[in-house]
């Protein structure tokens, strides 16, 4: 089952000696020592292991490596590379938004995501593209703040630029 | 030889600039040192905290571990405060686990707060002036002369200025003053207590570089999954290690013979598969098969438990918690009864990092890197495990992807050592969300029959609770007990509270306001329908019951042993309740056709609380919380505001999403649940709006981890009530028994 896997990681291409089967959450952590992507539930269960497969948000935990051969991925590490990625992140900083943290890096590329594809999301956007995201501290108010700030500030951007 | 030359010098050069540049490190306080307001235990504690560079830079020890209460940002906070410093000049390290100079390093009870605000201080107070006392030396004046501005000593008369970093090699010279009497500075002047002070660690974060126990990497480790008997105490009696030994990747694969009492948190019995990565590993357990010696417990299933309880709301109640009065006396003569019986579940911790630890076992030396909220446990844990002193066991405190209780439990811990040991390499163990999910100790399910007599008034004048609950050998279990002074006991004339016990081996423990998040929704509710039987407002009643300042004492301490007695304040109650009122609008909202509002009141964790819910109930019954306002009095000082407010609300979420998602059932003796998507976690969807208010009161600050999820609860079934007529007096909310 083991063979190169081709894929490119935040932009750098990797070519992996791995088991196509191996998650790429696995392979992102314990190959490739990403290890801001977090295990949460291992079945697409909780989206802490969120990461973006040619732009879409993805759970990693449940998707095998070879199924992805090919693809650009980019992760927390990366996501800064984004505008709209740096973006959230500042927002997040901003509304000062985590409580453990531990989920929020796939909460980070999921919103990343939603701002890519809708740019100004209304509470009911925000609802169906987080509600897979699972926060066990329950800091909704500020995810719900923080995307919203982070509309606001790419709106103003835009403006700017 | 050059390089072990150069690498010597090197050293010298770190010690010497460590002596003349680290500067000033406070570590010379003794132990016998007794600091006011705390016992001489808190004081042992007080070394070693602050260093301050030549830069200016002070960097503040965190001491306790971080699960997400923010109190890596707010320990320091305290300290700073009165070192007189910038925060921008603060830097903060996480200490390992060091009860010499730490002492208790805790994450739990909502007890950082008040067993800090003191003693913590003073440290920063003491540090100050050391800074002065230098100042005074190197100006040739007296100390009393001198004064701070931020990060600087100034001498008014002469307007002469020296930062901390030059005066910090001389500070750590002077004698460290007595804490006892260390001027501390006038509150109304505070610059960094009470200031939203973003978490230290938030860069970190949201760049995915903060490493959390799962993330640790010890150079030459394996990765390990240990599996468990279904049934807690179960042993394995053979399995296929032959089979699992060949499959790609694996290491190493033992059985691992536990310790007999594991419910109570020790070693348990298992298999242990070590890999060269966690997904081989746990690929390979697919494969495992293993024949169970299912223990003691097998028969134990949640209809059981449920019989169990009818049976005994037949019999008479084996233990007495409370007694005044003549409860059945009072019953009988009450001008009205109401009757109900309640039930909650037995619910999971769920943190959203499963449990795991990285363990290294060279000789008796045991090196741990640990997502744990209590390190001492951990550490005397191993050591008995082992059979090595507890002085060999080294933990670094790694930051916890949450925690709620269940990471004041070693098992993990005490897991990692053993396989690591028996393996002969580094191991990070790490559970699956299913070895998560079923091998917890759970927020344990309880049972309770109330009566309550109301007189021609409608005034409360008996109660009675017979409450069924879980124990093992006759003792009630971990958590799963009921305080003798349960509100509204004390404000009741006649009050019985007892209690039987149902034979259980199922684990339990704390879970985030432990007790309380279950009590609260059995007497909160109660209340309402008190109320409700009376003709009352539920805000009335409750008011009205506490309308008398008192002073009730709830036989607790502020901790084990400590002279300091904790008492409930009616008055503060009382204020908290009238503030909820106005914040919502309570009585004064035209509300839609099955929406309505409910409202209760808790204290916990030292926190007073009342909360109210707007709560709209669709036709197909589900229950859709819109709003909560949240009023608190946690003191005089809410020291970090940002993180203040996310406690409030994410405590109330959390609250809601156990209410509306969460069951733990046992089938055969074993966990039913295996994931999220049986025990699921509140997603932002169902989350309300939550308003937060505090109440700034002349008592020293309290925790905030905790007080304010018990409220949230009730609040929302009282909702339901005044939406749908519909009474719950069961956890989970059966939306079924809502449809329009």
């Amino acid at each position: 089952m083991a063979g190169t896997v081709t894929l490119s990681i935040n932009g750098l291409v990797s070519h992996l000696e791995v088991e196509e089967d191996m998650p790429l959450l696995w392979v992102l952590r314990d190959e490739l020592g990403l290890r801001g992507t977090k295990f949460g539930c291992g079945a697409g269960l909780c989206g802490a292991c969120t990461v973006h497969v040619d732009g879409a948000p993805t759970r990693s935990c449940i998707t095998p490596v070879g199924a992805v051969a090919g693809s650009k991925v980019r992760t927390i590490e990366g996501v800064a590379a984004d505008p709209v990625g740096r973006t959230v992140q500042a927002a997040w900083k901003e509304i000062d938004v985590p409580q453990c943290g531990y989920c929020q890096a796939g909460q980070i590329m999921a919103a990343t995501a939603l701002l890519t594809s809708t740019p100004v999301p209304t509470d009911a956007d925000i609802d169906s593209a987080m509600a897979g995201n699972a926060c066990r501290c329950a800091t909704y108010s500020r995810i719900r703040a923080a995307i919203k700030r982070a509309g606001g500030l790419a709106a103003e951007n835009r403006r700017a630029g | 030889m050059i390089d072990m030359l150069e690498q010597a010098d090197r050293r010298a050069f770190l010690k010497i600039g460590a002596a003349v540049g680290g500067g000033l490190m406070l570590g010379l306080m003794r132990p016998s040192v007794a600091v006011a307001g705390a016992t001489a235990e808190t004081a042992a504690e007080l070394n070693g905290y602050v260093r301050i560079a030549p830069d200016g830079i002070a960097t503040i020890m965190a001491k306790n571990p971080e699960i997400g209460q923010g109190i890596k940002t707010m320990l320091p906070m305290l300290i700073a405060e009165e070192l007189d410093i910038a925060w921008k000049d603060v830097r903060i390290e996480q200490a390992d686990a060091d009860a010499r100079r730490f002492g208790q390093q805790i994450a739990g009870g909502s007890y950082a707060t008040p067993l800090h605000w003191d003693p913590l201080r003073r440290v920063g107070a003491a540090a100050r002036q050391m800074l002065i006392a230098a100042a005074a030396q190197r100006w040739q004046c007296h100390p009393a002369e001198c004064a701070t501005e931020p990060g600087m000593v100034v001498h008014a008369a002469s307007g002469r200025k020296l930062g901390y970093g030059a005066l910090a090699g001389i500070a750590a010279t002077m004698p460290v003053p007595d804490l006892n009497n260390v001027p501390l500075k006038p509150e109304a002047g505070y610059r960094i207590i009470g200031k939203p002070t973003p978490q230290v660690d938030i860069d970190a974060i949201v760049t995915g570089k903060m490493q959390f126990g799962i993330d640790v990497e010890v150079p030459g480790m394996a990765y390990a999954v240990f599996a468990k008997c279904p049934v807690p105490g179960g042993k394995p009696v053979r399995a296929n290690l032959d089979e699992i030994s060949r499959e790609k990747g694996v290491i190493a694969t033992f059985v691992v013979d536990g310790s007999t009492d594991a419910p109570a948190g020790g070693l348990v019995s298992g298999v242990a598969i070590v890999a060269d990565s966690w997904w081989r590993a746990e690929k390979a357990r697919d494969k495992l098969r293993v024949e169970w010696d299912g223990g003691a417990i097998a028969a134990h299933s949640s209809a059981h438990f449920a019989a169990e309880a009818a049976r005994l709301f037949g019999q008479p109640a084996t233990a007495v918690i409370r007694k005044d009065g003549e409860v059945a006396k009072a019953l009988a003569g009450a001008a009205r009864t109401v009757e109900a019986d309640y039930f909650y579940p037995f619910i999971g911790h769920a943190t959203l990092e499963p449990q795991n630890c990285t363990a290294s076992v060279i000789g008796d030396k045991v090196e741990i890197w640990a997502p744990t909220q209590a390190p001492a446990r951990g550490i005397a844990l191993i050591a008995e495990t082992l059979g090595i002193p507890e002085a060999n066991v080294t933990v670094h405190l790694i930051r916890c992807g949450g925690g709620f209780g269940r990471r004041l439990i070693a098992d993990p811990m005490v897991e990692a050592a053993y396989i690591a040991k028996k393996a002969s390499r580094p191991v990070k163990l790490l559970w699956s969300r299913k070895d998560d999910m079923q091998h917890d100790f759970y927020r344990p399910a309880g049972f309770h029959r109330l009566k309550g007599g109301l007189d021609a008034s409608g005034r409360l004048v008996a109660l009675h609770d017979h409450f069924v609950t879980f124990g093992k050998d006759g003792k009630v279990a971990r958590s799963a007990d009921l305080s003798a002074s349960e509100f509204p006991a004390q404000l009741v004339p006649h009050c019985l509270y007892e209690s039987s016990l149902i034979e259980c081996g199922i684990p339990t423990g704390p879970l985030r306001a432990p007790g309380s998040n279950a009590i609260a929704f059995v007497f909160q509710s109660f209340m309402d329908e008190l109320a409700h039987a009376a003709g009352k407002d539920p805000y009335q009643f409750q008011l009205d019951m506490l309308s008398e300042p008192r002073l009730l004492p709830t036989g607790r301490s502020l901790r084990p042993g400590s002279a300091e007695k904790v008492s409930f304040d009616t008055r503060r109650m009382a204020d908290v309740l009238r503030k909820a009122a106005s914040m919502s609008g309570w009585g004064k909202r035209r509300l839609p056709k099955r929406t309505g509002m409910g409202i209760a009141c808790y204290f916990s964790h030292l926190g007073y609380f009342a909360e109210v819910a707007l709560v709209a109930v669709s036709k197909d019954g589900t229950p859709s919380v819109e709003q909560v306002w949240v009023a608190a009095d946690v003191g005089r000082h809410i020291i970090n505001p940002s993180m203040a407010v996310n406690q409030v609300q994410g405590s109330v979420i959390d609250g809601i999403g156990s209410a509306l998602f969460q069951q733990i059932t046992i089938e055969k003796g074993g966990v039913v649940q295996a994931n999220f998507n049986d025990h699921d976690l509140i997603r932002i969807d169902r989350a309300p709006i939550v308003e937060v208010e505090f109440l700034k009161t002349d008592f020293p600050p309290t925790g905030l981890g905790e007080p304010a999820l018990p409220p949230a609860i009730p609040a929302i079934c009282n909702a339901i009530h005044a939406a749908t007529g519909k009474r719950i007096r069961s956890l989970p909310i059966d939306i079924a028994l809502l449809r329009a």
